[in-house]
């Protein structure tokens, strides 16, 4: 296994009085899917924040592409998608993708071919001249992952990428990500979906601001003795 | 690059919002329209002026002028007590040759009207003497003309009779005639002398000043206050709407700069500022008649500075609003002090501690600017003073906001 592209070492964060995060440790090696589930108000979205260098850490340490963040320049190789949908309403879905392109520094030679294959994958090509203004929740959800996607970029952070996305759909976006993890990508992704969790590498439960556990799906099922990853939820937190 | 990439996408984003765009561009139309028609009905204003030891002729003169009726007073003290009284709203009194004029001037276009009917009646009096003036040197110029006739026929006979009495009484009669027509020519100038020294006209103000103009005046400050408005309300807006619906983080979270993201949306505001700072000035100019003694451009250009300096400003209270409604509450607290102080509301009124405050209001720059270039044709190059304040606003305020986005991105 090579450098790991993220890793978090006793990642405290505070705002103010609030602890969110008090002792996170986390790594994601190149080509592999990690997954950080827990409750509403776990950090999850500060762990996020953090590595995206929107925040700085409090304690420890966030590397990533072992530099300490936050950087801006690395934000070039990232991929992030956020919990809301983030588009620009008035404008088409294409110019969408193109605008957040050009922000991300792609080359205008490759910018047609970046926005297309994106498009494709999330099954968005049809709709793209389309106002964002009057795509359902569900299309608006995949032009913002499609945008995520832009540029090939070697680390991808997903923030609840799935939801609104019907069944059909969602495998083909799974399929997508185990193409990006078999390229040898990496990616975080949150999500609330039980059984999407047993599709990552290995997944962190985050409860009250700290990894409760950070393992294969397979080795926390035989750890925590139940058959599937919602049990081991519910049980960490029956426990807590 | 970047910056350019932000600008394209907020004006698509503007041109698109059609109902906005309208407003930015109707509605100060509309406002304009509605204040000249409402501040300049000068038609049918009523005045009556009191007049002190004026003559007969001249108030009967003003007497005879519509909408105005003329009061005599003995003295000075009775005409300012009746002023006080706002029954009359000038005084016109006569100090010797000259006049000395006292004009209530709360209402710009009574002063107006009491000026132009002066004027007037001055210049018809003035005119009647000059009639008779006239008729007096063209009835001696026809005297002389007989005289000379005479004269001439006496010659005639007297050169028929004796050569040399001739010669002596030519030499007499030339000296006559010389002499006739010295007084011809004293008696024209006597009517150009007095046609020439008009009497002088001091005019006093009770309130402001020949400037008071009720709409002249404030014309390039509401000007200013239009794209001042707007562009802090609507790039206030956009920018809030950008941070609640997440696409700042999400522009944040790709490698541009903060900077990027600041000058990218003065960019495009600043090209709709100047858009809705040319639409202006063409109404005002076409529509509503007010003459543009200066440059256009330099208009323009002060505009889209101040246009510049409301963008800042509202990106920068926008970070402390959490939704529309309370960007809307920045209008009564920020917006409308701003308005006072501009200079609408003349400011000499004013305690010295209050016109102090006058001082950190952007829209009183521009205003003084504008004002320069529009009624006394200043050049854009003599008003460093009030464009290097609005540089320094905006200096400042961008640094505020470049910063400030840190919040948001650490780096």
């Amino acid at each position: 296994m090579g450098k790991a592209i993220i890793d978090l070492q006793h990642l405290a964060k505070k705002f103010g009085d609030q602890t969110v995060l008090k002792d996170i440790n986390l790594t994601v090696n190149p080509g592999e899917i990690v997954g950080l589930i827990g409750p509403s108000g776990a950090g999850k979205s500060t762990v996020i924040k953090v590595t995206l260098g929107m925040e700085v850490a409090s304690g420890g340490s966030a590397k990533v592409f072992d530099t300490t963040m936050p950087n801006r320049e690395l934000l070039g190789r990232i991929g992030y998608m956020a919990q809301t949908d983030a588009l620009y309403d008035s404008l088409s879905g294409l110019e969408n993708l193109k605008f957040f392109g050009l922000m991300k520094g792609i080359a205008k030679s490759d910018m047609k071919k970046e926005v297309m294959h994106a498009a494709e994958v999330v099954d968005l090509t049809a709709d793209l001249n389309k106002r964002v203004s009057g795509y359902s929740g569900g299309m608006m959800r995949r032009l913002s992952l499609a945008i995520a996607l832009l540029g090939s970029p070697e680390l991808l952070i997903l923030d609840e990428p799935t939801v609104g996305i019907d069944p059909a759909l969602r495998r083909q976006i799974w399929a997508e990500l185990g193409r990006i993890r078999d390229e040898g990508r990496s990616i975080l992704i949150t999500t609330h979906v039980m059984d999407e969790a047993e599709l990552v590498g290995r997944v962190a439960l985050l409860l009250g601001g700290e990894v409760m556990a950070f393992d294969a799906p397979a080795v926390l099922k035989q750890q925590y003795g139940v058959a599937t990853i919602e049990d081991v939820f519910l049980k960490a937190e029956g426990v807590e | 690059m970047r910056t350019i990439g932000i600008m394209n996408r907020v004006l698509k984003e503007l041109f698109r919002d059609k109902r906005t765009l309208a407003l930015m561009f109707i509605a100060p139309i509309l406002v304009m329209l509605l204040m000249s028609v409402i501040f300049n009905t000068n038609s049918s204003t009523d005045v009556s002026v009191g007049t002190v030891s004026v003559s007969q002729k001249l108030n009967k003169e003003m007497g005879g002028i519509k909408h105005v009726t003329v009061k005599s007073y003995d003295t000075k003290k009775d005409a300012k007590a009746a002023m006080d009284d706002e029954k009359v709203d000038a005084i016109i009194k006569k100090n010797g040759k000259n006049y000395s004029l006292t004009y209530a001037n709360t209402d710009s276009t009574k002063t107006a009207t009491v000026k132009l009917a002066f004027k007037n009646a001055l210049t018809a009096t003035s005119i009647n003497q000059l009639k008779s003036a006239l008729k007096q040197s063209t009835k001696a110029t026809v005297k002389l003309q007989a005289q000379l006739q005479a004269l001439q026929k006496q010659q005639a006979a007297t050169s028929a009779t004796s050569a040399t009495a001739g010669s002596a009484a030519a030499a007499k009669q030339a000296a006559a005639k010389q002499a006739a027509v010295t007084k011809a020519k004293s008696t024209n100038h006597a009517t150009k002398s007095s046609s020439q020294s008009t009497p002088k006209i001091t005019n006093h103000y009770v309130y402001g000043d020949k400037n008071t103009g009720y709409f002249a005046k404030m014309l390039p400050i509401l000007m200013g206050f239009f794209v001042f408005f707007f562009v802090f309300l609507i790039s206030g807006m956009a920018l809030l709407k950008e941070r609640t619906t997440g696409t700042l983080d999400r522009l944040l979270a790709t490698p541009v700069k903060r900077s990027s993201i600041v000058f990218g949306y003065m960019l495009s505001y600043g090209v709709l500022a100047v858009i809705q700072t040319i639409v202006i000035v063409l109404t005002t100019v076409w529509l509503l008649g007010i003459e543009v003694v200066g440059s256009m451009a330099s208009v323009v250009v002060i505009n889209l500075i101040l246009a510049l300096v409301a963008l800042a400003f509202g990106i920068l209270l926008s970070t402390f609003a959490n939704s529309e409604f309370q960007m809307m509450q920045f209008i009564p607290l920020v917006i409308i002090p701003q308005v006072f102080f501009s200079g609408i509301i003349p400011l000499d009124s004013m305690a010295d501690w209050v016109k102090d405050i006058s001082y950190i209001i952007p829209l009183k720059y521009s205003g003084d600017a504008v004002n320069d270039i529009i009624m006394r044709g200043t050049s854009i190059f003599d008003l460093g003073f009030d464009i290097m304040i609005l540089l320094i606003f905006l200096i400042v305020l961008t640094i505020l906001n470049v910063v400030g986005l840190k919040r948001y991105r650490k780096v």
